[in-house]
């Protein structure tokens, strides 16, 4: 990471003098011909490449409302340029949202209006050239589809809508990214993104309950494959493992338990990822989520409850009913799905738990709005609850808590800089500079409120985090798991 | 009949059927798309009419742009309203008799062609001072400003300066609409501002003036949030709360058949 120039952290983020090209050096390694294959997409560039990615942007237009009028309705009126963490932390113009959508929009203008058919110099519409696909592997590549511009824009046009899109194009001549693919394959076939097969996390969870014996003397059960549980959490499987995840799983554990609710995890669907979604395959989405469905039916659980990652919860809340919906067969007293935030702050709501607020009196917490939960989802019954519910539980756990600037919070989050499928070391310069909004207002509530950690529900951000804090000088403990908190301060057997 | 005045109505049937024609093919083209996944911005109205509301305040307040940008939302905001309030004074070439409203607009609209210049002047400023917005600006983005900015300085030139055969032009578009020809009052400046409108209708269908219809159609701001089923009973949240939700209701697919 020594060759990576790491934005310097200011009083706020100026807005950057444009430096042309300045990533576009920068493209992520590319699928192997296997994970390509194991997909159904070409293994490598198909000869008549052209011809099948212009058919294919076609159908995609035609089958989303969404990219057609999209890719019509943009004014160039310039409110997003300057909103996307990527632009911010690289100046490069490319990585401003219309910029980036125009990159797609200039082929579509070419082949499917008649305005770029015949006129393509006054529009701005190109032939799409391997220089161009080129760049859209570079460039939506370099877009975490947090959708931060969308909000600003007077139209509501939806960059990550685009990027999926092009991402799309991109499999489907044969050009995928390494990352995404890989670990989809790995779903396919292991169950989860990190290819844990079913020993390793019986084992894994077996080794959690010793551990939390250990500390508590209590025994706090992991279960996995219960028929019958109540509940069935589907949680990332980097919380069976990665650090801080790991102590946010315990945090559910914990308030499950307390709560004397029985659960299980499912070795079929040992993943709430969904990383299909980055790579736009509504195909490849649903057949990720169908493994969410047939296990809660196989185990016969009563409640679907999702743990804490950003896209997953988005999969799960926006478009579940669509690929594997509607879930009616699950009790309808409570939301189909539910998040684990929800549940608990339900618990502490109506007592069901013994919280002592002083385990976390060492620690000054902020919250960190995940995109996929701020701008794509809700928790609780009000809108706005995605914000509210899990400040809600934070509150509950710890005396010592304080926002960020409110331009970078709620709806106006900003993406930790490593979402939306960019979560991998090629592209580590991205994910450093694109951090540096985030970074900008952590740092300023460390210096101004003491702040000693920041608290995340999302396994991509806890992770991104975790790398890219030090570069900007900041302890990579910093970051932790809402659960985290919630577990710390569980009192357990305090009812029985 | 002079032959101006025949191409002229020609040109204006023309523009008028290109425009309303391609609207309309558009607009169908968006509805019968579909949409099948749920991509509400959040936080989103849980109901139909939370959305209609969403939407006025897009399409009346510009919501989204006045977060985004002030600059380009005061431009804009003020083009918007006064080239409709100039629009609205048009109609009293299309009315007969003039309606008493329309008498009492009139001075708003004659008088809104000057915020209409100052604010074209201000989007074509923005446009070309700002280096971000410089570089995602295309030929067409200029034209389109260039030739609105024709059609209203043409129309103030004949509103407070060279005043227009005002008589001669009614007749002229009653006879349009009427399919029976009078002569077009010949004039350079109605020639220009004439032609011009023209050029700006039949562009409308084929451009990014499309964004009028579009934000209606946006998922993103159209949708409700509404895809999970929610909460039938207590559960873990309290009673007042669960009979204050709306109903819950299976979506998604035909949201997307529609």
């Amino acid at each position: 990471m020594s060759d990576i120039e790491v934005p310097v952290l200011q009083d706020y983020v100026p807005t950057p003098e444009l430096k042309p090209g300045a990533m576009s050096h920068l493209k992520p390694f590319k699928a192997s011909p296997e994970h390509q294959a194991a997909l159904g997409f070409p293994g490598t560039l198909v000869d008549d490449w052209q011809e099948v990615a212009i058919r294919r942007l076609g159908e995609l237009v035609d089958g989303s409302r969404a990219l057609r009028v999209y890719l019509d309705s943009c004014v160039k009126c310039g409110a997003c340029t300057d909103k996307c963490h990527y632009f911010l932390g690289t100046g490069d113009p490319r990585n401003m949202p219309v910029a980036r959508q125009d990159l797609l929009r200039k082929v579509y203008r070419r082949y499917y209006t008649w305005a770029g058919r015949w006129f393509p110099w006054l529009v701005g519409a190109t032939d799409l050239t391997e220089e161009v696909l080129d760049s859209w592997y570079s460039y939506y590549h370099q877009c975490s589809q947090c959708r931060r511009c969308s909000v600003f824009c007077p139209f509501g046009i939806d960059t990550a809508e685009i990027s999926m899109a092009a991402r799309e194009i991109l499999d489907s001549v044969g050009v995928g990214q390494k990352y995404c693919n890989e670990i989809l394959g790995k779903v396919h076939k292991i169950g989860n993104n990190l290819g844990l097969p079913e020993p390793a996390l019986r084992n894994t969870l077996e080794g959690l309950e010793e551990d939390v014996k250990d500390a508590t003397g209590v025994d706090v059960r992991f279960p996995v494959d219960v028929v019958g549980a109540e509940v069935l959490l589907i949680t990332p499987s980097a919380d069976f493992f990665a650090e801080p995840h790991i102590d946010g799983l315990i945090g559910y554990a914990k308030v499950f338990h307390q709560a004397g609710i029985s659960w299980t995890l499912s070795s079929q669907a040992s993943e709430a990822a969904n990383f299909a979604m980055f790579i736009g395959s509504r195909e490849q989405m649903q057949k990720v989520a169908q493994r969410v469905r047939d296990a809660a039916i196989a185990l016969k659980v009563k409640r679907i409850v999702v743990g804490e990652c950003g896209h997953a919860w988005r999969v799960a809340y926006a478009f579940w009913s669509t690929l594997i919906g509607p879930l009616d067969f699950l009790d309808p007293r409570y939301p189909r799905p539910q998040h684990i935030c929800e549940v608990t702050e339900g618990l502490i709501a109506r007592g069901a738990l013994k919280l002592d607020m002083s385990a976390n009196d060492d620690k000054v917490v902020t919250f960190h709005d995940s995109c996929n939960v701020a701008r794509a989802t809700r928790m609780g019954d009000r809108p706005g609850g995605q914000f509210t519910v899990p400040r809600s539980v934070i509150r509950s756990v710890c005396a010592h808590f304080v926002d960020m600037d409110p331009a970078t919070i709620g709806d106006r989050t900003f993406c930790c800089g490593g979402g939306g499928g960019l979560l991998t070391d090629d592209l580590m310069e991205l994910r450093v500079k694109g951090a540096l909004p985030r970074m900008q207002a952590l740092n300023a509530v460390v210096q101004d409120n003491k702040v000693t950690h920041m608290a995340a529900i999302c396994a991509i951000c806890k992770t991104q985090f975790s790398k890219v804090l030090p570069s900007y000088g900041l302890p990579r403990e910093m970051v932790i798991s809402v659960h985290q908190l919630v577990g710390d301060a569980i009192v357990l057997g305090a009812k029985d | 009949m002079s032959a101006w005045t025949i191409g002229y109505a020609v040109l204006l049937y023309v523009a008028f059927t290109v425009l309303v024609g391609g609207v309309v093919y558009k607009i169908g083209i968006y509805a019968m798309t579909p949409a099948p996944l749920r991509i509400p911005t959040m936080p989103a109205p849980r109901t139909r009419s939370g959305v209609a509301m969403r939407l006025g305040r897009e399409v009346a307040l510009f919501a989204s742009l006045f977060r985004g940008d002030k600059w380009a939302w005061i431009w804009s905001y003020l083009f918007h309203v006064s080239l409709l309030l100039v629009l609205i004074q048009h109609l009293r070439y299309v009315l007969v008799p003039v309606p008493q409203w329309l008498v009492f607009e009139s001075p708003f609209g004659s008088y809104a062609a000057f915020v209409l210049l100052i604010s074209l002047a201000g989007l074509l400023g923005r446009r070309l001072m700002i280096a971000r917005v410089r570089f995602v600006t295309a030929p067409s983005d200029y034209l389109i400003l260039v030739l609105l900015l024709l059609i209203a300085a043409t129309g103030a030139l004949m509103r407070f300066v060279d005043r227009a055969n005002i008589v001669g032009f009614k007749a002229f578009i009653q006879g349009v609409m009427a399919l029976h020809l009078e002569p077009l009052p010949l004039s350079p400046l109605i020639l220009v501002h004439v032609a011009s409108v023209a050029g700006l209708m039949v562009i409308f269908p084929f451009s990014k003036l499309l964004h009028a219809p579009g934000v209606f159609f946006s998922p993103t701001r159209n949708q409700v949030d509404s895809s999970r089923l929610e909460a039938q009973g207590a559960g873990d949240a309290s009673a007042a709360d669960v009979s204050a939700q709306p109903q819950a209701h299976a979506p998604a697919m035909r949201e997307g058949a529609r």
